[in-house]
């Protein structure tokens, strides 16, 4: 911990002669700045995209873990009668917290999607919907499809966790998905600071050697670099995660329809993550750069 | 304060220096001469840990250097000012930042010590230089920088490598005035040259040693010098 706090100490002190000894580099600042901006931007996307994943998972799943929909395709003068006989049955099967017959009004919200308002319904061969709410133990599906078959020959027992369970596990892997790029954009902008910094320290022989033959520790010529390049990691982040925020702030939110690409924007305590970006970035930068002057001023010894 | 026992240096499989051995005791004052590429850069570079002996032992104040790590030979540094023929500076920094470099990187840089720094500048006859870039300095300037350079921290050690290669014979007899007057202070000082005339004039003004660097070894100069 102490260590940490004198390396955080070390970084915001501004230590006016060790940040002069290196020269004003040119285009490998302005490449750690534009990368870490980019990649900052890309990682608030990356970030945006695996809490959307997740929600939607979350929400398929908790909408739909105790839900499921018995379908009755019989012919008109028999539909009444397999409604009720599947009620019955529902009422007296264990597991069952509650069942009801959908509306005609109901089935065509359903429908209007697919067909328009004007759909009429009752003079369409529409087969009957009753949804199934189970309680928190559940019904035994196959005892309730043979009782089904008996009663109410047209009736289909359609679990929603066939479909619904595919759907929770892509939405799973897509959040998967979203921290594994933020695991490489965070590798690539260490990729990319370790190149800056290697091309800035063998630039800077000279200056090593200078530094070294008045007395400076490997320790002293390394902070410089790394003080640099990791305050210039830090800002390159601030932009782009700023200008990330812009965008997504711009984007539509979930609203009504629930989906991934229209629940992009992040929501309450979320946008708190985007704020880690930054000094997550600045962290990388730091191990990155510290490791690359070890590397070079063990080499130029 | 620099012991050299045996010692031998191979660059590449060639062997540049075999079975030398030396004591720079303090206030000792020394002169290392020998034909360009006989070795004296090589020499002074092992006695202050910039290279590693191939054999034998070199003992920086007490401590073998072979068992020194990089960061100790660093502090060791700070007690031997090195002057180079071509004399290096960040040539982003104006001179005064450049001599008190030392400063900076031990962290000693502090007010009293910017009063050394204006003392040392005027000594070496820079105090109008302050705020020049390296590559605007003549010659003979960047030799009295580098000489305050390696002052600034008062070593016990000075080791001159071709002090006066870049200037005129009234600039080098001035340079070599400081360093005579260095010495009179009780620093260790040591200067590799090959200019024979500079050696000749020296000994007029101190009581010193002349080392030859002849067949890759180390000899007594002749009854000439």
């Amino acid at each position: 911990m102490n260590r940490v706090m004198a390396i955080f100490r070390a970084l915001v002190t501004s230590d006016r002669g060790a940040d002069r000894v290196v020269p004003p580099s040119g285009f490998t600042v302005r490449l750690t700045l534009f990368t870490a901006g980019a990649m900052a931007f890309l990682t608030i996307f990356a970030l945006a995209l695996s809490l959307a994943a997740g929600r939607l998972a979350t929400s398929w799943g908790e909408e739909l873990a105790r839900a499921s929909t018995i379908r009755i395709s019989a012919p008109e003068d028999q539909m009444l009668e397999q409604v009720t006989n599947v009620l019955v049955v529902l009422e007296q099967t264990p597991g069952v917290a509650s069942a009801r017959a959908l509306t005609a009004d109901e089935q065509r919200a359903l429908l209007e999607p697919w067909f328009g308002p004007a759909l009429p319904i009752e003079q369409l061969p529409v087969p009957q919907l009753i949804e199934v709410l189970e309680t928190r133990e559940g019904y035994d599906s196959d005892g309730l499809r043979l009782r089904l078959q008996a009663e109410a020959p047209g009736a289909v027992l359609d679990e929603h966790t066939r479909w619904r369970r595919p759907l929770v596990e892509a939405a799973a892997r897509l959040r998967l998905l979203g921290w594994a790029a933020i695991g490489l954009l965070a590798a690539a902008t260490g990729a990319m600071v370790t190149l800056a910094a290697h091309a800035a320290l063998a630039a800077n022989a000279q200056v090593i050697a200078v530094l070294r033959l008045v007395g400076a520790t490997d320790g002293y010529i390394a902070q410089a670099f790394v003080r640099r390049y990791t305050l210039r990691t830090l800002t390159g982040a601030a932009v782009g995660t700023f200008a990330g925020i812009l965008v997504l702030l711009f984007m539509p939110g979930a609203g009504e329809v629930e989906g991934l690409l229209t629940g992009l924007r992040l929501q309450g305590a979320q946008w708190l993550w985007t704020l880690l970006i930054p000094p997550l970035a600045a962290v990388v930068a730091y191990v990155a750069t510290e490791l690359a002057a070890r590397r070079v001023l063990g080499a130029l010894a | 304060m620099i012991e050299l026992e045996n010692v031998a240096y191979s660059y590449s499989g060639d062997a540049l220096l075999t079975d030398v051995s030396l004591r720079l005791a303090p206030g000792a004052f020394h002169f290392l001469t020998g034909p360009s590429g006989s070795g004296k850069t090589t020499f002074l570079k092992l006695c202050y840990g910039a290279l590693q002996a191939s054999e034998g032992a070199v003992r920086v104040f007490g401590t073998d250097v072979a068992e020194m790590g990089r960061d100790d030979i660093a502090y060791a540094r700070r007690r031997i000012g090195v002057v180079h023929q071509d004399c290096q500076f960040l040539d982003h920094l104006p001179v005064a930042e450049n001599v008190a470099l030392p400063l900076t990187v031990s962290g000693q840089a502090t007010p009293e010590q910017a009063a050394n720094l204006n003392e040392l500048m005027t000594w070496v006859g820079l105090q109008g230089k302050f705020d020049a870039l390296p590559p605007e300095l003549s010659g003979g300037e960047r030799q009295r920088a580098a000489l305050a350079r390696a002052l600034i921290l008062s070593p016990d050690v000075i080791l001159a490598d071709e002090p006066t290669g870049n200037v005129d014979w009234e600039m080098s007899q001035r340079l070599l005035r400081l360093l005579v007057e260095l010495n009179k202070m009780g620093k260790t000082v040591m200067i590799a040259t090959h200019d024979l005339a500079l050696i000749r004039a020296a000994k007029s003004h101190v009581q010193a040693r002349v080392l030859r660097i002849a067949g890759r070894t180390l000899q007594a100069a002749g009854a000439d010098l």
